[in-house]
């Protein structure tokens, strides 16, 4: 009896294991195997719309402006939260609550929505500071924040920072020091972890570049696939493939398993 | 004590500006006309045939994609849960899990174009062996190919939510069903079931918010809008022909806002009540 169940469990596995996987990979490979066709169905396999990526400027410019999207909302993600969430619990533990639900509220307001009430807000930065599309990286911010708080909060809850801010306050270290060489060494995962998190959220944005009418990396490869199926299937390939490194490393790299549970809570995505 | 204060202040500030502000636009720009009076029309608006249709195809694709998703993910985990716990396996699925949850938008469509479009890889393969899927024309650009797309990202969610759950089953509860004469049904239906019930509900409702706040996904996908709420907002804000209203567009999100804000806090009750018996 108990051996029947265990050949049963070990079928419903192994087909559970085969069924998942085909519908996992098989898109992946068929985008490969699409990006990689020549004109006609018995042409041979060509990289041209590879090499085509390179030879489209304004996938070049969107491939660059999301790249450094990334950077700077990862920047001031890190130069806005991690400051404050030590100083939270340190200073102001009543405010620890208020601080959470703020960084979490982004999950409950749709971004489709959320967008919506930005868009004044852009207007009147476009005319009195910038047009540029890096002014995206502020709204972007909020975007990453549930994701970035989550990891933040699992590396300051791992490290006992009272004690060490102590310990370096009353050997004369000013509050800089304790941030840039007391705590901010003691969780470079945790930080690690955030910044590739913004970086993969940031990368993957179409929603408000689009109706902000920015054309980042997302909105580029919409466009440019209205006119080359091919060149644009390739760019969603590569883009894809670097957010699947950083996700992987981010899932790899070493941190106890205990707080990974609570940085991995999945989050609404989009 | 206003000294500790201070140290707060920028992170309210960029909040305030960047997330409390936008919000509070849209709450108020809901309640107001053209011309700045405060009016009902906007939400009164919403109860109109075209857009209620709207609400009903996003509530249908949510539902359909969160229970396929739910009992598909579920599958998943416990084929997850029942295998070495330190095992490569499950590393790697729950890693596998945490990237694809994430995935969704212009790439997530592309992959299936490619895979299921008229010329996609699985279509042409099944095509040569005799096989038509698209016997009464494509259905990928429909509402119903988009179910299908958004069970990719819902599926690896599932799997990240239910597994905690089915790891706080304990083996020894199927013993003791099996000691005192208990079949495998009786298990599941007198001892797993119940304590897995609010999770599963809980995680399904998550399921829902997600596929109901998606938005990318669904303006690659399906070029005319209007049979979702996000892209019906999104054509109401953005109409290019000057018929935009940006009043009912925020009546709409803000509409769109509730329904998830709701959602989430009956996630967030089940899962308080999932939390009480397994841990």
């Amino acid at each position: 009896m108990r051996r029947s169940r265990q050949i049963k469990l070990q079928v419903f596995r192994g087909i559970v294991f085969l069924v998942m996987g085909a519908f996992f990979l098989v898109p992946i490979a068929a985008m490969f195997e699409f990006s990689t066709r020549g004109n006609s169905v018995t042409a041979p396999r060509t990289l041209v719309a590879w090499t085509n990526i390179f030879k489209t400027p304004d996938l070049v410019d969107a491939i660059t402006a999301s790249l450094e999207l990334a950077v700077i909302t990862s920047v001031a993600m890190l130069v806005l939260l991690l400051p404050t969430m030590v100083w939270v619990r340190l200073r102001l533990p009543s405010l620890h609550r208020v601080v959470e639900f703020l960084c979490l509220l982004p999950i409950t307001i749709p971004a489709i929505a959320l967008v919506v009430g930005i868009f004044p807000i852009n207007r009147w930065m476009r005319i009195n500071i910038s047009d540029s599309i890096l002014m995206l990286s502020f709204f972007y911010v909020i975007l990453v924040m549930p994701y970035s708080y989550r990891a933040l909060d699992a590396g300051l809850a791992a490290i006992d920072i009272k004690t060490l801010s102590e310990a370096a306050r009353s050997l004369g270290a000013g509050w800089s020091t304790v941030m840039l060489r007391v705590i901010v060494p003691n969780m470079s995962s945790a930080i690690l972890n955030a910044s590739l998190l913004s970086v993969a959220v940031v990368l993957g944005e179409y929603t408000f570049a689009n109706l902000l009418t920015y054309e980042n990396l997302q909105v580029a490869i919409a466009y440019v696939g209205l006119v080359s199926a091919g060149t644009s299937i390739a760019v969603a390939v590569a883009s894809l493939l670097f957010a699947f490194v950083l996700l992987m490393i981010l899932s790899f790299v070493g941190r106890p398993r205990e707080r990974m549970a609570r940085a991995e809570e999945p989050i609404v995505p989009k | 004590m206003p000294l500790n204060w201070l140290g707060a202040t920028p992170y309210f500030a960029y909040v305030g500006l960047f997330l409390l502000l936008p919000t509070v636009l849209l709450a108020v720009g809901a309640f107001v006309d053209k011309d700045g009076h405060p009016t009902l029309a906007n939400v009164t608006a919403i109860g109109q045939p075209y857009l209620l249709k709207t609400f009903v195809g996003s509530t249908v694709i949510s539902l359909v994609s969160a229970l396929v998703g739910a009992i598909a993910g579920a599958m998943l985990a416990y084929a997850v849960a029942t295998g070495n716990p330190r095992g490569a396996l499950r590393r790697v699925v729950t890693s596998a899990a945490g990237v694809f949850a994430q995935f969704g938008g212009v790439t997530l469509v592309f992959a299936f174009i490619a895979t299921l479009g008229t010329v996609g890889l699985v279509t042409v393969f099944l095509k040569d062996h005799g096989i038509d899927i698209f016997p009464n024309g494509v259905w990928l650009y429909e509402p119903s190919g988009l179910t299908l797309i958004y069970t990719y990202f819902q599926i690896p969610l599932m799997v990240l939510v239910f597994l905690p759950a089915l790891d706080g089953i304990r083996p020894q509860w199927r013993e003791a069903t099996e000691s005192m004469g208990g079949s495998a049904w009786h298990y599941w239906r007198y001892v797993a079931g119940p304590l897995l019930a609010p999770a599963f509900l809980g995680s399904t409702l998550l399921l829902f918010a997600n596929a109901f706040s998606a938005y990318a996904t669904a303006a690659v996908l399906i070029t005319q809008g209007g049979v979702l709420v996000p892209l019906q907002i999104s054509a109401l804000f953005t109409s290019e022909t000057g018929q935009a209203q940006p009043g009912l567009a925020k009546a709409l999100a803000l509409a769109m806002v509730a329904i998830v804000t709701i959602v989430m806090l009956l996630y967030t009750l089940l899962q308080r009540r999932t939390s009480r018996w397994l841990r």
